[in-house]
């Protein structure tokens, strides 16, 4: 099951990701940083230090912003991955593509935000 | 020893499928962290499975078998009536092209091309089976 929240500021959302994003859950991670995309938000944090499974679905739809997130000039920083959940992001390499910090005082310092 | 499972073509078995997978090799001694490797790679290929061959019809079904063998290699079996995957044809994308066309498929068997020490496709009386084979003896 995932669970996944969003808590809003007017500077920055965080996206809380907890519980197991698989085949079945992806879309609702999909469809949450669409929307916070959608809003205009310029600064976004994932906090996924609830976060216990991550397969190549939900990897797939942090690839799939890349690209966008780049364009539309929106910063997005992961943050809290447990050790066995961010060995999935480094199979792939993707740690190096995505900004990834170990707790949400590095990624507030990283967007700039309190 | 030998362990079977089957599961129904629902993507909503995947998380059974992964405590199955999960509990055993917790049993046979693994680590958090190597169990959660391995759980991975069987989870995309039933994934695979699920969704692709079989269209998410939980009237079909999927069968997973693990063998642990005593040279301590791990062989995951998993078997189905659907439409075989031909690793021929399978050509793997790079991430560069992932990202600019945002097709997520090819990911799932990256991961386990890169978890399993083999990976098998093959027919045997009337299944498909892909066949992973793990040597815990490398970690």
């Amino acid at each position: 099951m995932i669970e996944i929240s969003t808590a809003e500021d007017k500077e920055y959302v965080c996206i809380s990701v907890g519980g197991e994003v698989d085949a079945s859950s992806s879309i609702q991670l999909d469809t949450t940083i669409q929307n916070a995309v959608s809003d205009g938000y310029k600064k976004i944090m994932i906090d996924c230090s609830g976060l216990n499974y991550i397969s190549s679905a939900g990897l797939g739809v942090f690839m799939s912003y890349i690209q966008e997130l780049e364009i539309k000039e929106i910063n997005m920083v992961i943050f809290g991955l447990q050790d066995k959940v961010f060995h999935v992001f480094q199979i792939l390499g993707l740690d190096q593509l995505l900004k990834i910090v170990d707790d949400e005082k590095s990624a507030k310092g990283l967007l700039n935000v309190i | 020893m030998l362990y079977n499972y089957k599961a129904s073509c629902s993507t909503d078995k995947l998380q059974e499928i992964r405590q199955f997978i999960d509990d055993l090799l917790r049993q046979h001694g693994l680590s958090d962290v190597e169990s959660h490797k391995v759980v991975l790679a069987v989870d995309e290929v039933c994934a695979n499975l699920i969704i692709h061959s079989h269209g998410c019809d939980a009237n079909e079904s999927i069968e997973i078998s693990v063998e642990f063998k005593a040279d301590k290699t791990t062989v995951f079996e998993i078997k189905d009536h659907g439409e075989a995957f031909n690793m021929a044809q399978y050509k793997e994308p790079s991430l560069s092209d992932i990202i600019r066309t945002k097709k997520k498929g090819g990911i799932g068997l990256m991961l386990v091309n890169r978890i399993m020490d083999k990976i098998e496709f093959y027919q045997s009386n009337g299944y498909n089976v892909c066949r992973l084979t793990k040597d815990f003896k490398k970690q």
